[in-house]
């Protein structure tokens, strides 16, 4: 699958840090985008990018630290402050209000991002090191994931023609 | 020769690409697949999608609130 050197076809490599349910978005559609685009993509889940592997996703949305957050509401947009995350619920809610806004504009959901990356042969590599670090057993995580270092994703970055880090 | 049309109305990005995609597979070589968009930034990308992969985007037009195109697999 990875014979970028030995081909013309592009490649392109992420790596993903972060888990929140907005912060999953970019790498998952950029990386589907491109393969449907002919580009060899590898992903490489790292830190808070891990639990976007496992088998049952529970992605969450903050309001904490998130100042440019605006959410369309009765046709104005509401500042979300960063201080209601503090009151127990409310980060809930707003995660409920995103999928249900997504869902409605025609937003593709994270597994079904996810499902295309499968489908569209992505390399999927799992952090070794995060897997230890927070004690996640390969067998949480989806089938078809490879497990690796980071050797693993320099090697790939050294051959690829787009290297992100998300 | 059989029609192949892709209705992605009401599909946001980059979901009629993907679709898009998927449905190229099935249409042999010389065939025009027909997309139905409702997503304004679809006309760019379909441009794009086709610079990239060598398929030819033999028209691009609208009516209404509806973005059509016609991909022919290469």
């Amino acid at each position: 699958m990875l014979d970028a050197d030995l081909s013309n076809a592009k490649s392109m490599s992420i790596i993903v840090t972060k888990g929140s349910l907005d912060w999953a978005y970019p790498p998952f559609i950029l990386a589907t985008t491109a393969a449907a685009m002919d580009v060899e993509v590898s992903m490489f889940f790292t830190f808070y990018g891990l639990p976007l592997l496992k088998k049952e996703l529970d992605m969450k949305l903050t309001t904490l630290g998130n100042p440019a957050m605006e959410m369309p509401m009765a046709g104005m947009h509401v500042k979300m402050p960063n201080m209601v995350s503090m009151i127990p619920g409310v980060d809930r809610a707003a995660t409920t209000m995103m999928k249900n806004l997504m869902k409605k504009k025609g937003v593709a959901s994270i597994e079904d991002l996810r499902e295309a990356s499968v489908e569209l042969d992505i390399r999927m590599i799992a952090c070794q090191m995060t897997l230890d670090l927070f004690e996640y057993d390969k067998k949480d995580m989806i089938d078809g994931i490879e497990i690796g270092g980071a050797a693993t994703w320099v090697e790939i970055a050294t051959k690829s023609d787009i290297n992100l880090f998300i | 020769m059989a029609e192949h049309l892709l209705n992605a109305e009401g599909l946001n990005c980059p979901l009629p690409i993907l679709k898009a995609k998927k449905m190229l597979k099935t249409v042999p070589a010389g065939e025009i697949l027909k997309i139905r968009s409702t997503d304004p930034g679809s006309v760019a990308d379909f441009a794009a999608f086709c610079n990239q992969t060598g398929n030819e985007l033999v028209s691009s037009s609208s009516e209404g609130d509806i973005y059509l195109f016609e991909i022919k697999r290469t």
